[in-house]
């Protein structure tokens, strides 16, 4: 018994070790952020002076709504594509270039980003040259975000699609369904909740990246990752700070709020016979 | 009726996979090939960045492949063979890639395997704990190690009050700088699929070998580790190869002697406007480290998949 004591401080010990790693950096940037001066190594008293800076700064505000913007289009772009994508794989059976297919589709997961842009960075500007189309900007970021996140909403819709019941499909066309109907009056209400999951994966995977961004990003475009890159390349900005808390913020809130409704919604079902 | 039906559902399953192949084609597969093409041609003159492929001069078709930028990728016009600065990006993108990838199974498979072995109603909040953290962004969450680590910031403050040394410790901009900031970002990724993976383990295998009278220690050596080889590689490859490519750390807490194959892939392209030697640093990654590493991966899974059976 003497062992298992042993093992259960050793397992707490560490487990708050990585836990304090994993969260000293967001602690600091929340403390900070409150900070009276511009210094970062002691707290010299508390004001919002960081806050008032962060609604009076354009760049990071319009940063802020073109990456929004930048990542609605590109996570729904992902997630359709993404969707036909997974359902060829699991429902077609095998298909000629299958195994091509699936290695082009899951090998953004593993391609350094830097790769993604430079390769992707040529393309647009053979395509500029020879089409006219597109110019570097926002379009082409959004093409770029929906590369990469289409690779990871089709490992989260495939392995959905996966364990769904097939019986169902096969019952709505035995009674007279159009493939299409089944499609989408049975396949997709079934596998939603994984279309909203890759969603979201996707739209952080582009709200938060900086790489690809890099590349395609013409002049005078800057997603909001970019703007705090090159604030953060000139030294100490606690504005960045701010912004920092205020998505803390925010995210938390909605995982909290998530929390609830799932709760709420397992009590509904638990109650359900009685009603 | 039937057949117009039939026509339907082949013109369906047409859409459905056609779509998803033009778009990887188009964004993936060509893309390839520009950069192939582009990394065995010359500059361009004037302000093209890169000389035709295929040249027609009266009449003659003519082919101008050129490796000099493969070639100048190992010779040094000064100092010779293997004395370049891409050898030494390569070596050192390496030996990072390496270094975190063992810090993150150093501390990542402990963490994971007391994790898969929590109390079951307290795993989901300590999952969402682990996962918090990659909701904010990436860049504010290296950055922050800036102010953490910088000569006057926090860790040295608590160096120097519990005496650890007498004057502050230089971390950043250096080695120490660059495996922080890299652990700190790729350990989830090292954490979860190990997580996934022991959490799987079957416990009755841990119970008859300690009927059979193994040490804790031992069953784990010879069971625990063992069973979840998968995990391992599969964490292991999720840390090293965007650690390989990796540009916004080194560019944040790195210095000037911390160089790395993005950098210096960005480097080429926007700052000496070479994309031929861009283009040729990116195949050479690509072939000598993606693709191995992917096929090795998937044979893994294959080995494993079949061993289960």
């Amino acid at each position: 018994m003497q062992a298992y004591r042993w093992h259960r401080y050793f397992s707490r010990l560490w487990m708050g070790a990585v836990f304090l790693f994993f969260y000293l950096p967001l602690l600091f940037l929340v403390v900070f952020s409150f900070n009276s001066t511009r210094q970062d190594s002691e707290f010299t008293g508390f004001s919002l002076r960081w806050y008032q800076a962060l609604g009076q700064d354009t760049r990071l505000v319009e940063g802020f709504l073109l990456s929004f913007n930048v990542a609605l289009l590109s996570a729904t772009l992902a997630t359709i594509l993404a969707t036909m994508a997974a359902y060829a794989l699991i429902r077609f059976g095998a298909f000629k270039g299958r195994s091509l297919f699936n290695a082009m589709l899951s090998s953004p997961l593993v391609m350094p980003e830097v790769i993604i842009g430079l390769s992707l960075l040529l393309l647009f500007v053979a395509m500029e040259r020879g089409l006219g189309w597109p110019e570097r900007g926002a379009t082409t970021i959004v093409l770029g975000h929906a590369l990469l996140g289409m690779a990871y909403a089709t490992v989260v819709i495939q392995s959905r699609l996966k364990e769904m019941d097939r019986s169902i499909e096969e019952a709505a066309l035995d009674l007279g369904c159009r493939p299409y109907q089944v499609f989408f009056l049975v396949t997709l209400p079934n596998i939603s909740q994984a279309l909203v999951a890759a969603w979201l994966l996707t739209f952080t995977l582009s709200f938060d990246d900086v790489v690809i961004s890099e590349f395609l990003s013409g002049p005078g475009v800057t997603t909001l990752p970019q703007v705090i890159f090159s604030y953060a390349r000139r030294g100490v900005n606690p504005s960045i700070y701010a912004a920092a808390t205020l998505l803390m913020a925010v995210v938390s809130l909605a995982v909290v709020l998530y929390g609830v409704h799932t709760a709420r919604q397992m009590r509904r079902e638990n109650f359900r016979p009685l009603d | 009726m039937l057949g117009l039906e039939r026509l339907f559902l082949r013109r369906g399953r047409l859409m459905v996979l056609g779509v998803p192949w033009f778009w990887l084609l188009l964004f993936f597969a060509v893309p390839f090939f520009i950069l192939l093409r582009i990394s065995v041609t010359d500059m361009g003159e004037q302000l093209n960045p890169f000389a035709p492929l295929i040249e027609v001069k009266a009449g003659h078709f003519s082919l101008h492949l050129k490796f000099s930028h493969y070639v100048s990728l190992i010779l040094d016009p000064e100092s010779g063979w293997g004395q370049t600065l891409y050898i030494e990006a390569y070596f050192l993108s390496v030996r990072y890639a390496l270094l975190t990838t063992c810090l993150c199974l150093f501390f990542g498979y402990p963490f994971a395997y007391f994790l898969a072995r929590s109390p079951s109603n307290v795993r989901p909040l300590l999952l969402l704990m682990v996962m918090l953290p990659f909701w904010t962004s990436f860049l504010l969450r290296v950055y922050a190690w800036k102010g953490l680590l910088a000569d006057q910031g926090l860790i040295n403050h608590l160096l120097l009050m519990v005496g650890l040394t007498d004057e502050p410790v230089q971390m950043l901009y250096n080695d120490i700088s660059m495996l922080v900031g890299m652990t700190y970002v790729y350990l989830p990724f090292m954490v979860l699929p190990l997580y996934a993976n022991l959490v799987k383990l079957d416990v009755r295998l841990l119970e008859a070998a300690q009927d059979l009278g193994a040490t804790p220690w031992k069953s784990f050596w010879l069971i625990t580790v063992p069973m979840s080889r998968a995990g391992i590689v599969a964490g292991s490859i999720l840390v090293f190869i965007p650690c390989l490519g990796e540009f916004v750390i080194p560019s944040l807490l790195g210095g000037a002697e911390n160089i790395m194959i993005g950098r210096v892939v960005w480097d080429e392209m926007f700052s000496s406007n070479n994309w031929p030697r861009a283009s040729a640093l990116s195949i050479v990654l690509i072939l000598g480290v993606v693709i191995p590493l992917a096929w090795f991966n998937q044979r893994l899974a294959h080995k494993v998949a079949q061993e289960g059976r």
